[in-house]
């Protein structure tokens, strides 16, 4: 099992202002943005090996996306991992973001962040399609832990 | 080298594409996804424009004068089509919505009146999916086997293994005549003799061909040759399906409905006559009649091999800058190849490397390009795949070079 240290203690959405905030010295330029991205990405944690596997796949991503989850004192931990840069580091501002979060929370959050920071027009919309597939797959991993607390 | 061009006639053929002129995210364009579709130009726009501003019109079965004009022109095309690669009768000249539905109505049509339990039908390793899965589709149906022509390293058929696949029980060879992801081009006329020898017929995938070689489907003898006017600077939802009159005519019908029938009676229908009999519903007469200008193009460009030429020249030239980028590889390196470089860079995913390049103009096609088994074949998940038109220059290619290997540089410090 993954060992999994970090705990969240700030709110989403404060987490989600300073991703904005982060990402306003780019000032909408498309290509430092991407290779910001890129830059996160690398900084990924990889996943082992014995999560990257079709029953840890995502599907609807372009690029192949592992995502692994875990429960620990009712809060919930992501670990993930791509083949690409940019996927990685689409996955690294998600987990910023969600782990380390309680289920009801990520259940119910809108991650208002995406489009502040234009994501879509930086990434385009294939691979807006994808990180749509990852968020999706990360609540459902929530309601998933929500329902075994019950 | 650059000079041996004829650079005056390629900026003459760029003025005719409008879309050239667009700026993408600041920069020039620079479009080299040709072999996904090539751009159109003002010819071929303008004739969509005028048809539904003056003469739209369902076509056959009209008698007032919009219908005629509109018929009359839609008819204009199938000849050209049938001069454009040389087939024998108009009749002959299938329209279909591209190639994909050209070889899906011959795997459906002749497939299911002509295959049996242990047939066997050969495609190769390098086929688009489009000519890969109607095959698996139709053998599964009729127990028969799908056999699979293996390539070398250098994108090449591995000729001697294709005959031993042939046999008495081959009924059907379907092969593209330029493979999309590599463009690499085929031995086809090798490839169609060997497969008449035992008595199986041939389907050509022209797909990637018509824009860029010439195509005479009497000289080949293939039985069937199917190819989209979306790549050959024609509308998109245009394609072609060229095959032996007697096949034709022997073929039950592929989908039905309007058009296609002779005279329909609650109890039986009779079918119409070729072509129309494989043409059931309304077409996509605007596009249809557009792609005579795209063909009348394409046949300009092709005569006095300007467009052969000019693309060779391009091939080696962006080959030989590519190949000074420390870490890119070329996949498929054959010498008979179309002007399509596919590459792979060494510690950069083809998708980021995609989205890179297109923050700076450049537009190309990054995956496995439909062509998965070709991929795995290679051992790898993808390419960065530049494929060049008649209107790409020496001057765009020294462009992406450099932003490539400036976004290379950047990434890897």
């Amino acid at each position: 099992m993954e060992e999994i240290v970090s705990v969240n203690a700030k709110p989403i959405d404060v987490l989600q202002d300073e991703i904005i905030e982060e990402f306003s010295i780019f000032d909408g330029d498309r290509e430092s943005t991407i290779f910001y991205i890129m830059e996160l990405g690398q900084q990924l944690e990889s996943l082992s090996d014995q999560y990257k596997t079709d029953e840890y796949i995502i599907k609807g991503c372009q690029s192949k996306v592992w995502l692994f989850s875990k429960m620990q004192n009712n809060r919930i931990f992501y670990m993930a991992d791509s083949n690409t840069e940019i996927t990685k580091g689409l996955i690294s501002l998600l987990i910023r973001v969600l782990s380390g979060q309680k289920a009801d929370d990520i259940i119910q959050t809108n991650l208002y962040f995406i489009e502040k920071i234009g994501m879509g027009q930086i990434i385009g919309a294939q691979r807006s399609n994808g990180l749509t597939a990852m968020i999706k797959q990360m609540k459902l991993y929530a309601m998933a832990f929500k329902s075994k607390i019950r | 080298m650059k000079a041996e061009s004829n650079i005056s006639k390629i900026d003459e053929i760029r003025k005719l594409f409008p879309i050239l002129r667009e700026k993408i995210n600041g920069h020039k364009l620079i479009y080299f996804d040709n072999a996904a579709t090539t751009q159109k130009p003002d010819m071929v726009i303008r004739v969509l424009d005028d048809y539904y501003r003056t003469y739209n019109s369902n076509i056959h079965r009209g008698i007032h004068y919009l219908a005629e004009k509109a018929t009359a022109k839609f008819e204009e095309t199938r000849e050209a089509t049938r001069e454009f690669i040389n087939a024998q009768e108009t009749e002959q000249i299938i329209f279909t919505t591209g190639t994909t539905d050209s070889i899906n109505l011959v795997a459906s049509s002749w497939g299911r009146a002509n295959l049996k339990q242990d047939d066997e039908v050969i495609i190769s390793v390098m086929e688009h999916h489009s000519n890969i899965v109607p095959w698996q589709l139709i053998c599964e149906e009729k127990g028969a086997k799908l056999q699979v022509i293996p390539v070398d390293e250098h994108g090449d058929l591995i000729i001697e293994a294709f005959e031993q696949l042939l046999s008495k029980k081959t009924k059907l060879v379907s092969i593209a005549h330029i493979s999309n992801a590599l463009g690499v081009i085929n031995p086809v006329k090798e490839i169609i003799e060997k497969a008449h020898d035992v008595g199986a017929i041939v389907m050509l995938d022209g797909a990637q061909a018509a824009a860029h070689i010439n195509i005479d489907v009497q000289n080949l003898d293939c039985d069937f040759y199917a190819f989209s006017g979306h790549k050959v600077y024609g509308p998109t939802g245009t394609g072609i399906l060229y095959g032996k009159r007697d096949l034709l005519e022997s073929m039950p019908p592929y989908r039905s409905g309007g058009e296609m029938i002779s005279e329909v009676r609650l109890d039986k229908t009779t079918f119409n006559e070729l072509p129309y009999k494989f043409e059931a519903g309304t077409p996509n007469i605007a596009g249809f009649i557009a792609l005579k200008q795209a063909l009348e193009f394409v046949d300009k460009i092709k005569s006095g091999e300007l467009a052969t030429k000019h693309e060779e020249m391009l091939l080696q030239y962006g080959t030989r800058a590519l190949n000074k980028i420390p870490g890119l590889k070329i996949v498929g390196d054959s010498k008979n190849k179309i002007a399509v470089i596919s590459f792979v860079i060494k510690g950069l995913h083809h998708y980021d490397l995609g989205l890179m390049l297109d923050t700076r103009g450049v537009a190309l096609r990054t995956g496995h390009h439909c062509a998965q088994p070709l991929m795995k074949h290679f051992d790898i998940d993808g390419t960065t795949r530049a494929s060049f038109a008649i209107y790409n220059t020496f001057e765009e290619i020294d462009y992406f070079v450099k932003q490539l290997s400036n976004l290379v540089n950047k990434w890897k410090k």
